[in-house]
């Protein structure tokens, strides 16, 4: 069976440079507390953006660097969880916007791990044989899911996209996307929530780090262990970016000293299912990981739901 | 184990995990405002007394863990 691999990434991100003394004007709260908490300096926000906007930018530079061109790509699938815009999906306004020709287009909605789970998606949509060149992008506006008068979450969330064009593998490649290892706890699903009519992002902040930080790590390993790939071998790991302190704690139990743990939302913020794609397409672009080299993605976040994979470096 | 031996395996793990100086620790003293411990280290204290205690520490008990000493009883209670 032909696997798929990662031919190539791109990003967005709105101009808009929020800091944490900005943030300080609208909530009680300052700069040294969401640093020590969260981690973040600064985060982008959407001006007039919508999420396909800014996904179909972000898809637009993945295709670019891919050598492909729009007409190559016959499936688009679109992680997020903040679209206001229903129908037509986000799939399908990527690829009015970039002319992409009848594809398969659709949107797929786990929150935060959303990527992860489009990208296995996508990866056994090729193995299955019905698709050849997809776009699998993660693009999210929680700006317009955040009440900013609530200084537990306004401090956290942002926006941005980030896609990565998949390509089938050909037979004699190494396979470029490891098994997913995908799951939820919908018992505890209500730790993180965007629920009711006009919403808000709402979540159990001390729910959500216990399970973070001593769930994941051994299903990240099964990931590792899944795709063949020793732990210690891993170039970089690149998990969602919820909390700097989350990502310590999954990275402490992984035992991977060696490897460049992604740490985009010191200017990024938690952008919810864009965080991985946009994370790995700057350590990408700024050729901090070689070609083919081993990668951990890993993505969690509401519904409790959670996915990852070793992926191999475009 | 007693409550002295509990309050040493918590000071053990207070500054592993917060960097809090062990003389510090004593049954009245408050984590978050006494040895400025906050929300997200004191589930990283509770992970590592149940692996330390061989006890459960569900998260709805957290919040009534104020001080070294509301610890150190619910552990003894359930060790």
């Amino acid at each position: 069976m032909t696997g798929s691999r990662i031919l190539s990434m791109g990003h967005y991100q709105p101009s808009r440079v929020v800091t944490n003394d900005d943030i300080a004007q609208l909530v009680e709260t300052n700069d040294e507390w969401i640093r020590d908490r969260v981690g973040i300096v600064s985060r982008r926000i959407a001006g007039d953006e919508t999420v396909a906007d800014m996904a179909a930018a972000a898809a637009d530079k993945a295709l670019a660097n891919s050598g492909l061109t729009a007409t190559d790509i016959d499936l688009v699938v679109v992680a997020t969880c903040t679209s206001i815009d229903r129908s037509p999906n986000v799939a399908c306004r990527v690829a009015a916007k970039l002319g992409i020709n009848a594809p398969g287009a659709f949107d797929l909605n786990t929150a935060c791990s959303g990527f992860a789970y489009a990208l296995g998606t996508v990866d056994h949509a090729i193995r299955a044989g019905a698709s050849r060149n997809a776009l699998v992008i993660g693009a999210e506006k929680l700006s317009d899911f955040t009440d900013w008068t609530d200084r537990s979450t306004c401090i956290i969330f942002a926006d941005g996209a980030g896609a990565a064009v998949v390509t089938a593998a050909a037979e004699d490649e190494p396979v470029g996307i490891g098994p997913v290892v995908w799951g939820s706890v919908p018992e505890r699903g209500d730790a993180v929530r965007i629920e009711g009519w006009r919403p808000y992002v709402a979540q159990e902040g001390q729910t959500v780090f216990r399970w973070a930080t001593t769930a994941l790590a051994p299903l990240a390993l099964q990931a590792c262990e899944r795709a063949g790939v020793d732990p210690a071998e891993l170039a970089a790991f690149v998990p969602h970016q919820a909390n700097s302190r989350i990502i310590d704690g999954i990275a402490k139990r992984l035992n991977i000293p060696q490897a460049i743990i992604a740490k985009d939302i010191v200017e990024s913020g938690n952008t919810s299912a864009a965080s991985i794609p946009l994370a790995l397409s700057k350590l990408v672009e700024r050729r901090e990981v070689p070609s083919g080299a081993p990668v951990l993605l890993f993505g969690f976040g509401g519904g409790l739901t959670y996915a990852g994979q070793v992926v191999r470096c475009p | 184990m007693t409550r002295d031996e509990i309050t040493a395996g918590l000071a053990e793990i207070l500054e592993e995990v917060a960097g809090v100086n062990p003389d510090d620790v004593a049954e009245g003293k408050s984590f978050t405002d006494d040895l400025d411990v906050d929300s997200l280290s004191m589930v990283e204290v509770v992970v590592a007394a149940e692996e330390k205690f061989g006890v459960k520490i569900p998260d709805n008990e957290v919040q009534n863990l104020k001080t070294v000493g509301d610890a150190v009883s619910y552990i003894e209670a359930q060790s």
